[in-house]
């Protein structure tokens, strides 16, 4: 697979506005899991036509896990940085695929003077999907066994639900929700900065109690939308030694191994 | 004026007085925290008074408590018809003096009221069973040790006296119009206090059964004047003050936490940037960060502390609490409402030494400013609570009564890490990369290096 995907300096440089802007975040960027999900989402985007760009080496963390943590100075100093770029390249769309920078982009933006149209990339997918720019043929997941892990920033803080499950529906998956789905999803204990620091003492850590309710259910697969909980589930699967009866996917890559119709 | 109707007015006015000094003193502890304006979309606010608080929307998700508990509520508020008939009659000496003016409309709203009641007994029932029998995990968490356990079962008793006193008065009463038509206007057939009355009332003289009506009556009106003076010592003021708390709930997307401009502003003039005068009123050039007291926290984060009445729904979906950590949201909120008591208890006191000897003017801004008993809200919540977080707005949630328990949560870090630069070690080296490098790891790649890799 080669696929040259373009930076906004570049795309500016050759008089080319994206559609959108692909916002890959500090997990997709660095972190070689979360990499994988980086390069499919681009790699179905292309598939689909869709020109995007990234702010690449201009783009810097949304600053999420500093507020949460509390360290509102540096929160400032990094999103005043990313509207600044933002506004330069007169981004209107943004699309990407950590729930966290969603959530940033969205939400906490505007009132610092960065106002754009942010969509998860579950949410961007369902609406190629819906529009016919994405089509699946059968594939890869026909049948298979399923579950589906809502994160907190995608879900319950922001209400998306649906889109991810209509993206797997497409795939032809038997869906089998977990008892804590959707509203009542429970957190993989990534979030609020707990991803960066040691757990507070307790009996377990939260990715396993997580990974154990998966690993209760007969499934093959956790499909999940965000790098957080990728690392999370993972982890919590691999505390179990179920790290090759559960494998822990995002639904962008799951997408990616079925057939896609190409538009180009 | 009849010696009962003078002993009446007594104890109203009583409840009365002593109901406004403990309603006020609740009311100037929620405004000892920081003034905010909290006046935008009305018509969404009101849609939730009706559907979140009325309607006890949220209170569904949970469906057997939330029936029982329906029960209760609507029992509650179709006994008011009733309260209100007793407070007239006790005022005027006289007898049932809605029975004469609705007719049979009468007949049917007791009947309404009995037919509640005695469910709302049945739900008594279930709740001090789940409480102390089945013991839901909820239930029994370690900050409901002591007073709040007592408190739960103190209202359920209360309950059951209530419930009680309506049986004993209507049943009593169905008797007497029989024997005494003058005193006793017919109320129609009321189907649960005719049959309790054949049971238990059946061969008593009509001296016994006036004794057991006024018993009755008198049961009723107490329990409810002890239960309006005991609400804002407990955790149910929830009654009251759900409704407020709904009207004024967050309608910001739930992922936005409040900015802080005199940061903003702050980092805007380090780059250069042009700082607009923020339109936000309550914006304050301030020397603390985040929140160590209640002055610090708004006057919604107290009022959402003075409205949780200790269910635990947030606890009981929290992955910290869930995973064994020392972290409930219910005991953030507990412990807000505690500090707020304490403090509004010591400046009640007239106690200058509180103060520095400063006279204070009432303000919270003055309070902030000034107050000093050598403790603060992290004498009551850990560092270790606080850290465990994961913002996850599970509690947020499941809240029926739309509490925010993250918020304080998350102004008590801003404390930690801005005014106090302490906060977790671990944090450190992520916020050392995030300023110097740009990304929450310290790495040396190039961020866009992925991309050469497809």
């Amino acid at each position: 697979m080669s696929l040259k995907v373009n930076t906004m300096a570049e795309a500016t440089a050759e008089g080319i506005k994206p559609e959108v802007l692909f916002w890959v975040g500090c997990a997709g960027s660095y972190d070689a899991r979360a990499q994988k999900v980086t390069k499919a989402f681009a790699a179905i985007l292309e598939k689909c036509g869709v020109s995007f760009a990234i702010l690449g080496n201009e783009e810097q963390c949304t600053g999420d896990p500093a507020r949460r943590a509390g360290n509102e100075f540096v929160f400032q100093m990094l999103a005043i940085q990313n509207i600044q770029t933002l506004n330069m390249y007169e981004v209107k769309n943004i699309v990407t695929a950590c729930p966290h920078c969603f959530n940033t982009l969205k939400n906490e933006y505007p009132a610092l003077g960065g106002h754009y149209d942010v969509v998860h990339h579950t949410t961007f997918l369902q609406s190629l999907l819906n529009s016919g720019r994405l089509t699946i043929e059968g594939g890869a997941w026909k049948g298979k066994k399923i579950t589906y892990h809502d994160s907190c920033y995608l879900g319950r803080v922001n209400g998306v639900y649906e889109a991810p499950r209509q993206l797997l529906e497409s795939l032809e998956v038997e869906l089998l929700e977990m008892k804590r789905c959707k509203t009542k999803g429970l957190c993989c204990g990534a979030g609020g900065a707990q991803m960066f620091k040691e757990d507070e003492p307790g009996d377990k850590r939260i990715n396993i109690e997580r990974a154990e309710e998966i690993a209760g259910m007969q499934v093959e697969t956790v499909a999940a939308n965000c790098p957080f909980c990728l690392t999370m589930l993972s982890d919590g699967m691999k505390a179990q030694d179920k790290q090759d009866d559960v494998m822990v996917y995002d639904i962008s890559e799951m997408i990616l191994q079925s057939n896609i119709i190409s538009k180009r | 004026m009849g010696i009962q109707q003078v002993l009446f007015l007594l104890v109203l006015s009583a409840t009365a007085y002593l109901a406004y000094r403990h309603y006020h003193r609740v009311y100037k502890n929620i405004f000892l925290g920081k003034p905010k304006t909290i006046n935008d979309q009305p018509v969404t606010r009101w849609k939730n008074v009706f559907l979140v608080a009325f309607g006890q929307k949220k209170m569904f998700k949970n469906l057997i408590p939330a029936v029982f508990h329906l029960f209760i509520y609507i029992a509650f508020l179709f006994t008011q018809v009733e309260l209100i008939e007793i407070i007239i009659d006790g005022l005027l000496g006289q007898h049932r003096i809605f029975s004469g003016i609705l007719g049979g409309f009468y007949t049917f709203l007791i009947n309404v009221i009995e037919i509640l009641s005695f469910l709302a007994l049945i739900a008594t029932f279930i709740f001090l069973y789940r409480r102390n029998l089945l013991k839901i995990p909820r239930f029994v968490k370690s900050e409901l040790n002591g007073w709040p356990r007592l408190d739960a079962n103190i209202i359920l008793l209360g309950e059951i006296l209530l419930v009680t006193g309506i049986f004993t008065m209507n049943g009593a009463d169905g008797l007497l119009q029989k024997l005494d038509e003058a005193h006793y206007p017919d109320t129609g057939h009321l189907m649960l206090s005719n049959g309790f009355a054949q049971l238990f009332f059946a061969d008593m003289t009509q001296e016994t059964l006036f004794m057991l009506e006024r018993a009755g009556w008198w049961l009723h009106f107490m329990v409810v004047c002890g239960f309006i003076l005991y609400l804002p010592f407990s955790k149910h003021f929830h009654i009251f003050l759900a409704f407020p708390n709904v009207y004024f709930a967050k309608l910001r997307p739930r992922g936005e936490m409040e900015n802080m401009p005199a940061i903003m502003n702050e980092v805007k003039n380090m780059f250069g940037l042009p700082v607009k005068a923020e339109n936000n009123p309550d914006a304050e050039p301030n020397l603390d960060f985040g929140a160590k007291d209640i002055f610090d926290l708004s006057w919604k984060n107290i009022l959402d502390a003075y409205s949780c009445t200790e269910c635990g729904r947030c606890t009981a979906v929290c992955p910290a609490n869930l995973t064994g950590k020392k972290l409930s949201p219910r005991k953030i909120l507990m412990d807000i409402r505690d500090r707020a008591t304490e403090v509004g208890k010591n400046i009640e006191s007239g106690d200058l030494t509180f103060f520095n000897g400063e006279k204070p003017d009432g303000t919270s801004d003055f309070y902030k400013k000034h107050y000093q008993d050598g403790k603060n809200l992290f004498d009551y919540i850990s560092r270790e609570e606080i850290h465990a977080c994961t913002t996850c707005n599970a509690c947020v949630e499941a809240c029926p009564v739309m509490i925010d328990p993250l918020e304080p949560i998350l102004e008590l870090r801003r404390y930690e890490i801005l005014s106090e630069s302490a906060g977790p070690p671990d944090w450190v080296p992520m916020f050392t990369a995030m300023e110097n490098g740009g990304s929450v790891w310290q790495m040396s790649d190039e961020r866009e290096k992925w991309r050469t890799e497809i």
